[in-house]
């Protein structure tokens, strides 16, 4: 019997691990996946939980609308490549952050409005330039971004933006915490604010042309936002709630792979759904103004 | 009998405004709706047409969405030239659209259609359009346009008829090129990896096998599992070649040939010619092209 129960068990452990461990042993592809879906959650967790305490959650979105027409352009002008691609994605995504700030700063249009006519505008001159150029259908595949398509150079680009976004953000991560908390006590003490947000809306741009390689323009708001919202369900303390968020962004790469591997469904979109799940599970059950803690609060202070 | 049903069908529809809204310059309009069958309109019909393609050199027909100057092509054209066999999903809508009274010649009429070798189990039963990866189907294009043609202009009979000829001993030839050309590589490498599988047809005439990480269809986006089947389909089959093609991302089959090993070909063209920049501007040398770079791939 005990023989018996000792197969059984190696059994069990044999099926796991064809499941969990065996895609990524067999296959390169779901290696390289893998690698560029942990670097992209390591850089964007951090970038938005910030974006979030900053009240910024729609400005990632915005922001990747701003980035799509610059992709586009460097697309047409000289095909798949890498660098003309994230070159115009860049470029568009700074001038775009730029040209807001110093509107919000030298006239009475509030950032919020000033980012919503920018990047329409990029957006409107974007789709139009390709339009000119006739109807290329291969910008789809190129837009929507695959994750499964990761090659050297595309790889160290992402890994390569996730280390400048984390030694930036290290740099600045002060006046950025101070002025999440207490925006008034900042201007009071330091200059560094104005410089930091921009550092920091850089940073937002290059985490999102990350993406785009990856996940396409749309879903790569999606591995910055998810996992930060994630994150503030399960910590008060900013510290934690960076770790949180980068953690479920990395278990949400592996286990959206393993959902594409298994199930055959796109992989871009089935990563972002599996942050989604693990989202709709915190805003339910999380520690931190979770609906059940609301709900029942005795029940938790017994625990 | 479906041959002589749409030809019919051509000539009560169109006969009595043949040169009315469709004809311009003395020249008759006449829409095909993409790329590679505007070429064979063109070799049959010569100078007497002014044809328009609706998806263009390069294009990709599965995703190709109708703009409003599209309708008015086809609202203005005196017969509209299609695949049929399901590959112009929107063109239903575009004819409404349009209000277009001229008739619709289904070119594939005759051709015995393969079902679409598809990754997914939920398309089978479905026809595969590609039908013209075999010379010898083009052969029943052709003759279904000149029929076309004749029917709606009977006046230009005899230069369809000649030009028709003189094209489809052309054909002729090609598909002996073909086979020769092919009838070298040795069996065991006779096996290929494409990123679309549009090949169904080549490969049923030719006798080269064709896999494939997406369907036939180029909408949806190949999953791992996809991949990861494919790889290990290249692996088991020992397939030689790995081609990338002009219509999906080719960064994920250079992936696939960095796996497998297999050697990477250059493109095979499916869909659509190339533009005036290309090496595949008609359809002949889109054959010959797709020929000489499975030759490369597989006899080395």
């Amino acid at each position: 019997m005990r023989g018996r129960g000792r197969g059984v068990r190696r059994a069990r452990s044999v099926i796991a691990y064809d499941f969990f461990v065996a895609p990524f042993i067999e296959f390169a592809f779901m290696r390289r996946a893998l690698a560029g879906a942990l670097a992209l959650a390591l850089g964007a967790g951090p970038i938005g939980v910030f974006l979030m305490l900053r009240r910024m959650s729609l400005v990632g979105d915005a922001m990747a609308h701003a980035i799509l027409p610059g992709a586009a352009v460097g697309f047409l002008l000289s095909g798949l490549s890498l660098f003309a691609m994230t070159a115009g994605g860049l470029i568009a995504g700074f001038v775009v952050a730029l040209l807001t700030g110093l509107v919000a700063r030298a006239t009475e249009l509030k950032e919020d409005a000033a980012l919503a006519t920018f990047y329409l505008l990029s957006l409107a001159l974007g789709v139009t330039i390709v339009s000119i150029k006739g109807t290329n259908v291969d910008l789809l595949h190129v837009l929507f971004g695959n994750v499964l398509a990761l090659d050297d150079e595309t790889l160290l680009l992402i890994a390569a933006n996730a280390t400048i976004s984390l030694v930036v953000l290290a740099l600045i991560y002060r006046p950025l915490v101070i002025e999440c908390v207490d925006p008034g006590f900042m201007r009071s003490v330091s200059r560094a604010g104005g410089p930091a947000h921009l550092a920091f809306l850089a940073l937002v741009v290059i985490t999102l042309v990350s993406g785009f390689h990856a996940l396409g323009t749309l879903l790569a708001v999606g591995i910055m936002m998810l996992p930060a919202a994630i994150g503030r369900f399960w910590a008060r303390d900013i510290t934690l709630m960076i770790t949180i968020a980068t953690v479920s962004g990395i278990v949400s790469g592996y286990a959206g792979l393993l959902l594409s591997f298994h199930a055959g469904v796109a992989s871009g979109p089935a990563v972002i759904l599996v942050a989604g799940a693990f989202y709709v599970a915190s805003l339910l059950f999380g520690r931190v103004g979770g609906l059940l803690r609301q709900l029942f609060p005795g029940r938790h202070l017994e625990a | 009998m479906a041959l002589t049903a749409s030809v019919l069908a051509v000539g009560l529809g169109a006969s009595t405004r043949a040169f009315g809204q469709g004809a311009s310059g003395g020249r008759l309009k006449v829409i095909a709706t993409f790329s590679i069958l505007g070429d064979l309109v063109r070799n049959v019909g010569g100078d007497r047409l002014d044809i328009a393609t609706l998806v263009g050199p390069n294009g990709n027909a599965h995703v190709y969405a109708p703009s409003p100057a599209d309708a008015k092509k086809v609202a203005d054209a005196a017969v509209v030239f299609v695949n049929g066999l399901g590959f112009e999903g929107w063109l239903e809508r575009l004819v409404k659209a349009s209000g277009t009274k001229a008739p619709i010649v289904v070119a594939t009429a005759g051709i015995r259609p393969l079902e679409r070798a598809d990754a997914h189990d939920h398309d089978h039963g479905r026809a595969d359009p590609h039908a013209w990866q075999s010379v010898a189907n083009s052969k029943i294009y052709v003759g279904n346009i000149r029929d076309a043609l004749i029917a709606i202009d009977p006046a230009g009979k005899a230069g369809y008829e000649a030009n028709a000829a003189a094209y489809l001993a052309k054909l002729d030839a090609l598909d002996r090129e073909v086979r020769e050309t092919l009838a070298k590589v040795p069996p065991e490498r006779r096996r290929v990896v494409t990123s679309h599988n549009a090949f169904g047809y080549f490969e049923s005439a030719y006798g080269i096998r064709f896999t494939a990480p997406q369907g036939v269809s180029t909408e949806a986006e190949a999953s791992a599992k996809d991949v990861a089947a494919i790889i290990s389909a290249v692996r088991q089959q020992k397939a030689a070649a790995v081609f990338l093609e002009n219509v999906t991302d080719p960064r994920l089959v250079r992936q696939i040939a960095d796996e497998t090993g297999a050697k990477v070909g250059g493109t095979l063209y499916s869909d659509a010619l190339t533009d005036a920049s290309g090496d595949a501007t008609t359809y002949i040398d889109l054959v010959r092209h797709n020929l000489r770079q499975l030759a490369n791939g597989l006899m080395s």
